[in-house]
């Protein structure tokens, strides 16, 4: 941006060239984005199907880890409370594994979106965003499988589906919104500082065991009610706590609808507009 | 320096490299120095400069293929990676109409992928719709000669098969710019007629390709204008025979 060629500057874009290395405006982006969105589409269908045909027992492990999860989890923790376990403790279990895996998955995978494809980004042009939105998509629906199974286990369990239960839709929209902005933060910072790929599933696991998921903040955390009100104000736990509400009809705080709703959105456009404001570095 | 860059008005640009200059910062290893009768290696991680390119300027216009030639580490492939933008200029800037498509020796686009799925995926990602991809796959296996290796994933293909895919993939769409670097060279003569036909095909409906290679066949075959690049200076820029000829002349 030197003074010198500023009348070339002036000419180019008299002449309708773009400064390479230039981003498009914001909404612009988005445009192309939408364009492309194909392209998500294929991309995330493409990868889910070719995990189901390198393993034998293929699209079962949907649902298969989760489940094993859960009961290993579940098990541990349930044994290590003793006392202290929440009431309805498996279903809570199931539910809170189930969801926070959809999170881990964004978060994990979303973080490597563009490193990982490299080649990718350095052959065509196209933009990046999609990358870390595909796998998301992938993400989620690798995840509908076994929020299905939970038509089937929470019976066994005794909570019987009911209107409530269409709650769960909101949940689903505004956790995808969330771990969206997760995976598109996550995405860039790994740009910049690859250390992110050890970092991050440390940090994921960290969250599985402080999020609620596998304990009742309430009790646990009994004696402290500062570290309680913390957790109103922890969007994974409010994520998780929402789900059991309209699964299983635990009471909620309403106003978690409020804050979770508002942490999706401002995680959502933050991410977005922190991704695109490093675009023309993807690939460098 | 600027000043020297001047953009013919009868013409439409396409991309103008103006008084680029290039710098990498790279971590040299500790050298190995004498201290006292012992040869040691010194730990110390330094940073050094390399001024890849030292003030380049040219104007790209439509309906140009235009080959770049110069020795190994001229400065030819830098120049390539500052036009698509995937290296920023330490000052000076290119402007480009579009965002150009590269063409790299580099591995598969995705490696676990099959052939088929890599033409889908890249397509798609060039923005074309399914239908138009689905309508074109068929030409560009024909053209790739890749019949029994379509359904394998792109890791397993050869070298030159992988180039000749990404080569057709990347050519799908009718594009401003295209530039590729070394892609072809992998490629055996049969392909390497195709493609040239091809690079020709782009430049006549008003696209601009560069093609950075070695062979000067290709490039007199092919180019319509040459530039040659030498310790990341200009050296010349003009009519292929005259620029292959000085080049040719000055290494041998």
């Amino acid at each position: 941006m030197s003074s010198e060629d500023s009348s070339i500057a002036a000419q180019a874009k008299a002449l309708g060239l773009h400064r390479v290395g230039g981003r498009p405006p914001f909404f612009r982006y988005l445009a192309q984005t939408w364009a492309r969105r194909e392209f998500i589409w294929n991309m995330a269908k493409f990868r889910l199907v070719s995990t189901f045909t390198e393993n034998r027992l293929g699209m079962a492990w949907l649902v298969l880890q989760p489940v094993f999860n859960a009961i290993v989890y579940g098990l541990i923790f349930g044994v290590l409370q003793g006392d202290a376990r929440p009431p309805d403790y498996p279903a809570r279990v199931v539910i809170g594994v189930f969801f926070f895996q959809f999170f881990r998955g964004c978060f994990n995978r979303g973080a490597r979106s563009i490193i990982n494809q490299r080649n990718l980004v350095q052959s065509l042009a196209f933009p990046r965003v999609t990358l870390p939105v595909a796998i998301v998509l992938e993400e989620l629906l690798s995840a509908l499988p076994s929020w299905g199974m939970l038509v089937v286990i929470l019976p066994v369990m005794g909570h019987w589906p009911s209107v409530e239960w269409l709650l769960i839709v909101p949940v689903i929209i505004l956790s995808t919104l969330f771990n969206a902005g997760v995976a598109l933060i996550a995405a860039r910072i790994t740009v910049h500082l690859q250390d992110m790929t050890e970092i991050i599933p440390l940090v994921t696991r960290i969250l599985f065991f402080t999020s609620g998921v596998l304990f009742d903040v309430g009790r646990i955390f009994d004696r402290w009610p500062w570290i309680v009100t913390i957790y109103d104000f922890h969007p994974i736990y409010q994520m998780v706590q929402l789900a059991r509400s309209a699964l299983m009809g635990i009471e909620v705080d309403p106003l978690y609808w409020l804050y979770f709703s508002g942490f999706a959105l401002v995680f959502f456009i933050v991410g977005l507009r922190f991704f695109w404001s490093a675009e023309e570095r993807y690939g460098r | 320096m600027a000043a020297e860059l001047h953009i013919d008005p009868d013409r439409n640009p396409v991309v103008i490299v103006d008084d680029l200059h290039v710098k990498y910062r790279v971590h040299s290893s500790g050298r190995l120095a004498r201290v006292g009768r012992k040869l040691v290696k010194r730990n110390t991680v330094k940073t050094r400069t390399v001024h890849a390119l030292k003030g380049v300027s040219f104007v790209a216009y439509e309906n140009e293929s235009i080959g770049v030639i110069g020795s190994n580490g001229s400065g030819k492939s830098t120049l390539m990676r500052a036009i698509t933008g995937l290296l920023s200029p330490a000052s000076g800037a290119v402007y480009a109409r579009s965002r150009p498509n590269m063409l790299g020796v580099r591995a598969a686009l995705l490696p676990t992928m099959s052939g088929e799925r890599n033409i889908v995926l890249g397509g798609l990602a060039l923005g074309l719709t399914r239908p138009e991809v689905e309508a074109r796959t068929e030409e560009i296996i024909d053209f790739t000669d890749l019949k029994d290796f379509i359904d394998l994933p792109m890791n397993t293909y050869s070298s030159g098969m992988s180039a000749r895919l990404k080569f057709a993939i990347a050519t799908l769409k009718q594009h401003d710019i295209l530039i590729v670097d070394e892609a072809l060279n992998v490629g055996d003569r049969r392909f390497r007629k195709k493609s040239e036909e091809r690079i020709r095909a782009i430049k006549d409906a008003a696209g601009t390709v560069f093609l950075v290679s070695h062979s000067m066949q290709t490039i007199l075959d092919t180019c319509t204008r040459v530039i040659w690049i030498e310790k990341g200076k200009l050296m010349m820029d003009g009519d292929p025979q005259e620029v292959v000829n000085a080049y040719t002349g000055s290494v041998s």
